[in-house]
């Protein structure tokens, strides 16, 4: 088992730092000038020179690799071209709005999802499977700021129930608030990818043989489902959790710009727009990093649920 | 539920090509999916007949209109009819979905056959990079090419095609490791042909209906994140019609004129769903087990 855990976190530090790398080489081959697009009409030879100096821009491509390695192990990420901040200080103040929306949407995405999908498959073919298989795919159809869009304008504006900008700058309860809609558009998402497996996976179990030697022996339907059938049809949902949360973070950066929430989401965006490339590759490098640390923990946790996943 | 009386001998007549478009039709949710996705395709072949207006023209007496019968779909901030603009945007999001997926596909399948053909450190070095790739969200990756490409309608066909890269790879490796240990395969060796031959002739054509499907599948996802790529802004630049930059637009008029970011997103949502049933019906006609009973 420890032997297993070294290993994969051995294996997720070293794709951490392929993709650290991949990040560096591809940012740093955009066509276009950074500096021409930071200096904008003040740009003239000597101006842009001496700004390359001072951001390190004329130092050898290797050189700038090393560094921002070197750097990246230590924890820094280097100084924003556009604010002059240290990129790990702006990724540190706006971290706490993503995580909570994500942590929220998460909530969303499990309690509703994988409940549903287990009962779309137990009364499979009713009204309520197709109810919660036709809600899935709307959920997966309608694009998140469409959603979030409608939501803010019901919700918020004629009813009044939400706040219509913000994360909420109040007390814990205004945090609250501000935080129902995103993470309901989040979630949504995830959850119906998450209701999706939980029926196919609760369906195929129920047709293997051990269950209906568990029927056989003279188990109720009721003492079947819940004893042996429910914990068995987690595993795979377990395993597309990682996979799931990745792409719930991913998608905090539509959110965040939908309810005009701060977050590390957003930041990537206007990073990408203001071509700030430390900003860039920092953000990019701490979505990674939390994409392959999710990935890891559920692995493990996967191991230690299934005693049957070989630790090789 | 066969609903064939004529039972094996009449199957056996049919083609697998027809035996698929029957199995098609039969669904209900795949004949809606093609009629809605075949319906926009129509409107987005047509789009210069069916505007009514130029999709860019400002008409600046006419800002942010209701729905009437001079403007169909209302006006937005600038006096543009948001009818034409959403046809003439159902082609910008076909072009880039489809062209993302073909892009993905192409590069996908290039990569799963030599990976699957050639195994070894061909195989090592493709299947690492795939891994990498597939750690990154969809979404992420995409804004990744972005930011090297910068913001683009070409930026984002490469970028939504990069992104759903691996997933073709790792479909096409799996079939080709299936299929390089079948009896035809050494076969067309021996007799002397190139590898190479090998691959384009005999294996190719024998993968290529789970790659029509998965294709079919990842058009809906393309189309979901070329428009989410443009609401952030990081898709083609303004006048251009493009639906996620059109709902974007919208956000600022919200409260007052709602329409002008809810008629596209609606068109995303539909362009979509089509796509996405029509995929559903494809994957499940082209599986025979599914078929029979379908």
């Amino acid at each position: 088992m420890l032997r297993y855990c070294t290993y994969r976190l051995t294996a997720s530090l070293a794709t951490v730092l392929a993709g650290a790398s991949l990040i560096f080489f591809m940012v740093h081959l955009i066509p276009g000038d950074p500096v021409a697009a930071l200096l904008q009409d003040q740009f003239t030879p000597e101006t842009a020179a001496a700004m390359r100096v001072r951001l390190g821009l004329n130092r050898p491509l290797v050189a700038q690799y090393l560094g921002f390695m070197g750097n990246l192990v230590t924890g820094r990420l280097g100084t924003s071209f556009r604010s002059e901040q240290p990129v790990a200080h702006i990724i540190a103040s706006q971290f706490p709005a993503t995580a909570q929306l994500a942590a929220a949407a998460t909530v969303v995405a499990v309690g509703l999802g994988i409940p549903l999908g287990m009962a779309a498959a137990i009364h499979r073919g009713r009204v309520l499977d197709v109810l919660t298989m036709g809600g899935a795919l709307l959920a997966i159809c309608v694009p998140s700021f469409v959603l979030g869009l409608g939501l803010l304008l019901v919700f918020s504006f004629e009813l009044g129930w939400f706040p219509m900008l913000g994360g909420g700058t109040g007390g814990p309860l205004d945090t609250v608030r501000g935080l129902v809609l995103p993470a309901l558009v989040l979630g949504l998402r995830t959850g119906a990818l998450l209701s999706r497996i939980s029926r196919s996976s609760l369906l195929n179990v129920l047709g293997l043989d051990f269950v209906r030697t568990a029927r056989a022996k003279g188990a109720t339907r009721r003492s079947v489902l819940y004893r042996h059938a429910l914990r068995n049809s987690l595993l795979p949902v377990i395993t597309i959790l990682g996979v799931t949360v990745g792409h719930l973070l991913a998608g905090t950066a539509i959110v965040e710009v939908v309810f005009s929430r701060p977050g590390i989401g957003k930041l990537l965006v206007d990073a990408v727009l203001a071509r700030d490339l430390p900003q860039i590759q920092g953000t990019l490098v701490v979505f990674l990093v939390i994409v392959i640390v999710v990935n890891a923990l559920v692995d493990i946790a996967y191991s230690l649920v299934d005693p049957r996943i070989a630790y090789a | 539920m066969r609903s064939d009386a004529a039972g094996p001998n009449r199957r056996a007549a049919s083609s697998p090509l027809r035996l698929t478009a029957r199995a098609l039709l039969r669904s209900r949710g795949a004949l809606f999916g093609l009629v809605v996705t075949f319906g926009i395709v129509l409107a987005a072949l047509l789009a210069p007949a069916l505007a009514p207006y130029d999709p860019v023209q400002q008409h600046l007496l006419d800002q942010n209109q209701p729905p009437t019968l001079a403007h169909w779909l209302g006006t937005d901030r600038l006096g543009r009819d948001l009818l034409s603009r959403t046809v003439w945007g159902a082609r910008l999001s076909l072009v880039t979905g489809l062209g993302a997926v073909l892009v993905g596909a192409v590069q996908g399948a290039l990569l799963g056959l030599a990976a699957g053909y050639y195994r070894g450190w061909v195989d090592g070095v493709i299947g690492r990079v795939v891994d990498t790739m597939l750690a990154f969200p969809l979404y992420l990756s995409a804004i990744f090419v972005i930011a090297t490409l910068g913001p683009s309608q070409i930026g984002v066909v490469l970028a939504v095609g990069l992104a759903v890269t691996p997933v073709f790879a790792r479909l096409t490796r799996g079939q080709v490791l299936e299929e390089r240990e079948k009896e035809y395969v050494l076969a067309a060796r021996v007799v002397g042909n190139s590898n190479r031959r090998v691959i384009a002739v005999h294996i190719l054509p024998n993968v290529l209906a789970p790659l029509v499907v998965l294709a079919s599948l990842t058009v809906g996802d393309a189309i979901l994140v070329e428009a989410g790529l443009s609401f952030l802004g990081l898709g083609p630049p303004p006048p251009t019609p493009s639906w996620g930059l059109m709902v974007n637009d919208g956000m600022v008029v919200l409260t007052t004129a709602p329409w002008v970011s809810l008629g596209p997103g609606l068109a995303i949502a539909l362009l979509v769903l089509g796509s996405n049933l029509l995929g559903d019906g494809l994957r499940d006609a082209f599986d025979p087990r599914l078929r029979g009973d379908a």
